[in-house]
């Protein structure tokens, strides 16, 4: 299928190899007035010169051997938003959840390659998941806070961790940290149940926040909500990443555009021997860059909305 | 023969089916009642059994059977929970062991009464246990009696709970044990209390491996953990095999004091039930 699509147009770099992620090719300046949304996305140059909080390198995720997404390699930047984009079935669930080590709850699930966060190999042995999991914090796409209180909900992961010192405080900072102290101040003490769709995925965002994580995994965390709780969502993006990493997996291009800095565009190879599809990485540059001048034509292709 | 005739000819169909079971059981408490609610008494509760009718009561084999479903629920209930949680939480399917002790349990469930009676009286009152014939050993084989039908719902209660439960908790930084124990256990109590107080109920009401084990007919004594004893349904067995009429009208009351026993086991566990009960 790809094949075919190369042949029609060619690519526009022809020097940059297909299927690899550009985080070190050279970036023309550029030109963000082309899409006013994509006007706080910082330049890829600057990007580059953060810290690396994540490292991958020619990742791949089988399934029982079935390969859900291969040949995987680029650089998470520290306080950036990062947003994986493409069809359903590109692998790019499956790969936010490499971040955190969740798909070792899936049995016959097999991680191969590399993934360094702050230069230490997750996936070494003797790293124990469950602390990469404290320091790296996940959203999921539907809310779904404990049957608990607000309170209880955030004091979850502290009191798991045994951080019991002023957990009053701790609880406070993150409902803050998440925008919805004002909300909930005077209910701390009720079931969460009873919040909005919108407020209960802010207090899953305080959850996560609540074991002081470095880095908040997002998988489709707006997609469930209504465009208001959306746009309240991807506000607090915007205000955590002076503090936090982000990296979130969506459905929405429009979304990846208006909150992130870097996109890497996945999309489904298809094998011609019948054996089935896997994800790959096709493209990983500046948001900008991504949405105005994708060097790949199956970038241009899924940005445009011609296909997925 | 019209479809409507078809349809009525069902529904008193079920309606006979229900009339059989229903008007069995009420026929049975009826006359239960009938006959045992006159003799019920403080004397029932206060006095050891006598050869004399007048003078007879049930105490010791009131108080064991409420001993013996202490104990049950002490060591029936944690056994079986816990094994519940190994075999979904941490058992690796595709190991042999696994598979060889899941098919065993679903075995066990169907294994008569009595034949757990014949082992417990070789493995526990004589044997390597070999703690005699007391209430001990009547509690540690009624505990394997009901095994099996307090972890099989309770393993049902642990698979109902959505992998998105399991999921929060791990991508908050909690241990294998911490979202088992805070988080799966919580949400699935409901089934799970629900399974143990029906298990125990049954084990009240077990006749056969206690009298297998040597449950005395006889006991005119307070009972102790490690001494010997009788229990509820033995001491009915026994006052319906002798010939006065007046202990049959005992029996009947002592029925009556079981039913209840049973019945409030039920009710707490209806009540667990409701209480616990959550959506996701």
């Amino acid at each position: 299928m790809t094949q075919k699509m190369d042949e029609q147009t060619p690519p526009r770099d022809a020097s940059l190899p297909e299927t690899h992620a550009r985080t070190t090719a050279n970036a023309p300046s550029i030109d963000s007035s082309r899409i006013a949304e994509v006007s706080v996305a910082t330049a890829k140059d600057e990007l580059e010169m953060r810290e690396k909080v994540f490292h991958v390198e020619d990742l791949a995720v089988a399934y029982s051997g079935n390969v859900a997404l291969r040949n995987v390699t680029l650089d998470v930047f520290e306080n950036t938003v990062t947003a994986f984009i493409g069809p359903s079935g590109c692998g790019k669930s499956t790969f936010i959840r490499c971040f955190n080590r969740m798909n070792d709850l899936i049995v016959g699930a097999d991680v191969s390659g590399t993934v360094q966060y702050h230069g230490m190999d997750l996936y070494a042995r003797g790293v124990d998941a469950v602390e990469v999991r404290r320091r790296i914090g996940m959203v999921f796409q539907k809310p779904n806070p404990f049957p608990k209180s607000i309170y209880d909900n955030v004091a979850f992961g502290p009191r798991a961790l045994g951080l019991k010192d002023s957990l009053d405080d701790r609880v406070e900072s993150c409902l803050r940290r998440a925008a919805l102290w004002d909300e909930v101040r005077n209910r701390l003490k009720d079931s969460a149940l009873g919040l909005s769709g919108g407020q209960q995925q802010r207090l899953c965002i305080a959850r996560a926040l609540a074991t002081e994580p470095d880095v908040l995994l997002m998988d489709e965390p707006a997609s469930a909500l209504d465009p208001i709780a959306t746009a309240a969502i991807e506000d607090l993006m915007h205000d955590l990443k002076r503090e936090y990493t982000i990296i979130v997996v969506t459905h929405n291009m429009q979304q990846a555009a208006r909150v992130a800095d870097m996109t890497a565009f996945f999309s489904v190879e298809v094998h011609d021997d019948g054996h089935g599809r896997n994800g790959i990485l096709v493209e990983y540059d500046a948001t900008t860059r991504i949405f105005t001048q994708p060097a790949d034509k199956r970038t241009e292709d899924y940005v445009t909305g011609r296909f997925g | 023969m019209s479809r409507k005739t078809k349809g009525n000819l069902f529904v008193g169909a079920m309606l006979v089916c229900l009339g059989i079971s229903f008007g069995t059981l009420a026929w049975l408490l009826g006359t239960t009642l009938v006959e045992g609610l006159p003799a019920i008494s403080k004397q029932l509760f206060t006095d050891p059994p006598s050869t004399v009718p007048e003078e007879a009561g049930a105490r010791p084999a009131i108080l064991a059977t409420i001993y013996l479903a202490v104990l049950l629920l002490l060591m029936a209930v944690p056994i079986g929970v816990l094994t519940a949680i190994y075999l979904e939480e941490y058992a690796r399917k595709e190991r042999w062991y696994n598979r060889v002790l899941e098919l065993n349990i679903q075995n066990l469930a169907a294994v008569p009464a009595i034949v757990y009676g014949i082992l417990g009286l070789a493995f526990v009152v004589r044997g390597p246990v070999g703690v005699g014939r007391v209430l001990l050993a009547g509690a540690i084989i009624l505990t394997l009696v009901v095994l099996p039908t307090v972890i099989i719902p309770s393993r049902e209660a642990i698979r109902a709970v959505p992998d998105s439960i399991r999921q929060r908790g791990f991508a908050l930084g909690a241990t294998k044990w911490q979202v088992v124990s805070r988080q799966v256990l919580p949400a699935s109590i409901p089934g799970i209390a629900t399974g143990s107080i029906l298990a125990l109920s049954r084990a009240v009401g077990e006749t056969a491996p206690l009298l297998l084990i040597g449950a005395l007919q006889y006991v005119a004594f307070d009972p102790t953990v490690l001494g010997p004893f009788t229990a509820l349904p033995v001491q009915i067995y026994t006052w319906v095999k002798l010939p006065d009429p007046a202990f049959q009208t005992l029996a009947a009351a002592a029925i009556i004091v079981l039913l209840a026993i049973v019945l409030t086991m039920n009710a707490f566990a209806i009540f667990l039930r409701n209480r616990y009960r959550q959506t996701w």
